[in-house]
């Protein structure tokens, strides 16, 4: 298998900047980041990509001027900054207005969790997945790997209503590639389990898979299901999947018992009467300040291979 | 000048009335923001400075008219209705169940273009719809109502700076400087004069009249639409916030005073 790892971003742009020869409808705004596929882009396309400057409201404001009056838009900055500095603009001028009008915003944030290690807290994005999916009239789209986010590209010029798009900031291995994905679904089983399923979105998936592949040593097989689509998601079919599974582990780089991808599985437990334990793994309710890799971060806060591994066990108690 | 100042003033003293009409059974509307820029409604739809139809709001042709400083905008109401826009019949139970007319206008309402009930987004999304039309080489203006309090949003000023930059030549922000904003005058709190030279500095033409002057609004606005040059404009309206009812011109705390029931008669009957 081809385990090329790229970076979402680049990924993504590329195919826009492909896109866009053939629909002029396209427009790409950032608020003032980069990519080095964006140079190209840059170039081409004088007419249709802004740079706003460092101005995440205004983004977001210019973008829904521009779908307004029926242009796809593509909306590109750091995620912390565009989700949190530009958060009331999404909600009154997308989420909002989504309900009544047709608005293909799609604002795509760069630096999911902590991908943005050692800059610190400030740009670590630890609460957008509680307060984005809280929006109303909104898709959440949370890509575990470049080849899902190159397929969702299509999606987001068919799909007119607003979508998030929470992509990492480092480049990461193919997890799909040759898989048959129905993006609508939400989900996908990576791995079949017994006892035990991890449920994970983005970057925590190849952390799940590189988990479940230790644990074989030990004769534990668990699950692992990747959620990319955070909002809306086939909740039904989702369930189905994990109903034989004694215990649900719920992996995220965010806080948990906050509204994230925890409070998502436990709403859908709660609402089919579940017996299934749910672990929540994530951060808990302090920021990060210390500085190390990503890994480093993750291990002095339980979020590592060993102490999924751990936990995992205790669950069992081997 | 090819407009009838007459009929227009007439226009603008049944729009006041009916402005209280509505204020009597919807007590949450403000009142004293609405009734600044009512003669800058009617000189942009009596005076037909906009181009509209009342019968299909979504007109491709139409200028696009953002109000930003929605919640004083009441006195759009009637004039919408009267136009066609929507039932006269709907002025009566504005606020109530099933209607769809609120004490701050909403995007539902047909005429009403983007979301607007919190202050500082609707020059940003109007810098978009500019740019929308001008890469479709479209004719069409966006104009977008501003209220000067509006201005010590951060947003604005990010859009300001687009607009000049961009030379959003399609683009003219009204401001109504009615000049108190919720608790005082806006010179007490931080004071915006001079308005047109920070315009200015970000690349704008910048115009100031007296805002309750129907043949000064109407020249200003026209001129301004056929204006050749590169910039987008602004007409600064110096105006009476609670222009037309005694009470509440010159009360720096208007803003949020009601005129009771009870009262509104008198009240109209002192409109001139």
């Amino acid at each position: 298998m081809n385990i090329e790892k790229r970076v979402m971003r680049d990924v993504f742009i590329e195919r826009i900047y492909n896109l866009m020869f053939d629909d002029d409808s396209i427009f790409f705004l950032t608020g003032d980041f980069g990519s080095p596929k964006l140079d190209r882009l840059k170039e081409d396309f004088k007419d249709r990509f802004i740079n706003v400057g460092i101005a995440e409201q205004n983004l977001i404001n210019v973008s829904t001027g521009l779908a307004l009056e029926g242009f796809n838009v593509y909306a590109y900055a750091i995620a912390p900054f565009l989700t949190m500095r530009a958060y009331e603009q999404i909600r009154n001028n997308l989420s909002l207005s989504a309900q009544i009008k047709e608005l293909n915003v799609n604002f795509i944030g760069v630096g999911a969790g902590l991908s943005y290690d050692v800059s610190g807290p400030t740009h670590h994005c630890v609460e957008d997945i509680s307060i984005i999916r809280t929006l109303p009239n909104i898709v959440f789209f949370s890509p575990s790997d470049w080849v899902l986010t190159e397929r969702f590209v299509d999606y987001t010029v068919k799909n007119k209503k607003p979508k998030y798009i929470r992509l990492d900031g480092k480049p990461l291995p193919n997890i799909y590639e040759h898989k048959d994905i129905e993006l609508e679904k939400g989900f996908f089983e990576l791995r079949k389990g017994e006892e035990v399923c991890i449920i994970s979105t983005g970057y925590m998936t190849h952390k799940a898979l590189k988990v479940a592949e230790k644990l074989l040593i030990d004769k534990i097989q668990i699950g692992v299901i990747d959620i990319f689509l955070l909002k809306p998601l086939d909740e039904g079919l989702f369930y189905d999947k994990l109903s034989k599974y004694r215990y649900v582990i719920s992996l995220e780089e965010a806080f948990i018992n906050k509204g994230g991808l925890d409070s998502l599985i436990s709403s859908i437990l709660d609402k089919e009467g579940s017996n299934i334990k749910l672990k929540r793994m994530g951060l808990q309710d302090a920021y990060v300040f210390d500085m190390g890799a990503r890994e480093y971060l993750h291990k002095l806060n339980r979020l590592d291979e060993e102490s999924i591994i751990e936990t995992i066990k205790e669950l069992l108690k081997i | 000048m090819s407009i009838d100042v007459e009929f227009l003033k007439q226009k603008a003293l049944w729009v006041r009335k009916e402005t209280l009409n509505i204020h009597r059974i919807a007590q949450q509307t403000r009142l004293a923001s609405s009734l600044s820029c009512v003669e800058v409604f009617v000189v942009l739809y009596y005076g037909k400075v906009l181009n509209f139809n009342p019968l299909n709001p979504k007109w491709e042709n139409r200028d696009r008219f953002i109000i930003s400083k929605a919640h004083g905008s009441i006195s759009l109401y009637p004039i919408l209705s009267d136009l066609g826009y929507f039932k006269m019949d709907e002025l009566k139970r504005v606020g109530k169940e099933g209607s769809f007319l609120g004490a701050i206008p909403d995007a539902i309402i047909p005429g009403y273009e983007a979301m607007n009930g919190s202050l500082g987004h609707g020059l940003g999304i109007s810098c978009g719809i500019s740019l929308a039309l001008k890469r479709k080489e479209r004719s069409e203006k966006v104009l977008v109502l501003l209220g000067d309090g509006e201005l010590y949003e951060g947003l604005i000023w990010e859009a300001i700076m687009f607009a000049g930059e961009h030379k959003l030549d399609n683009l003219i922000a009204i401001i109504d400087n009615n000049k108190v904003c919720m608790l005082d005058y806006c010179k007490n709190v931080i004071d915006l004069e001079p308005i047109e030279e920070k315009f200015r500095m970000f690349k704008w033409m910048a115009e100031r009249v007296e805002g309750h002057n129907i043949g000064q609004l109407y020249s200003s606005l026209k001129r301004l639409k056929d204006d050749k040059s590169s910039k987008p404009k602004l007409l600064i309206a110096d105006t009476i916030k609670g222009k037309g009812v005694l009470s509440l011109e010159n009360d720096p705390l208007s803003h949020t005073k009601n005129i009771p029931p009870e009262k509104i008669d008198k009240v109209i009957e002192e409109l001139k």
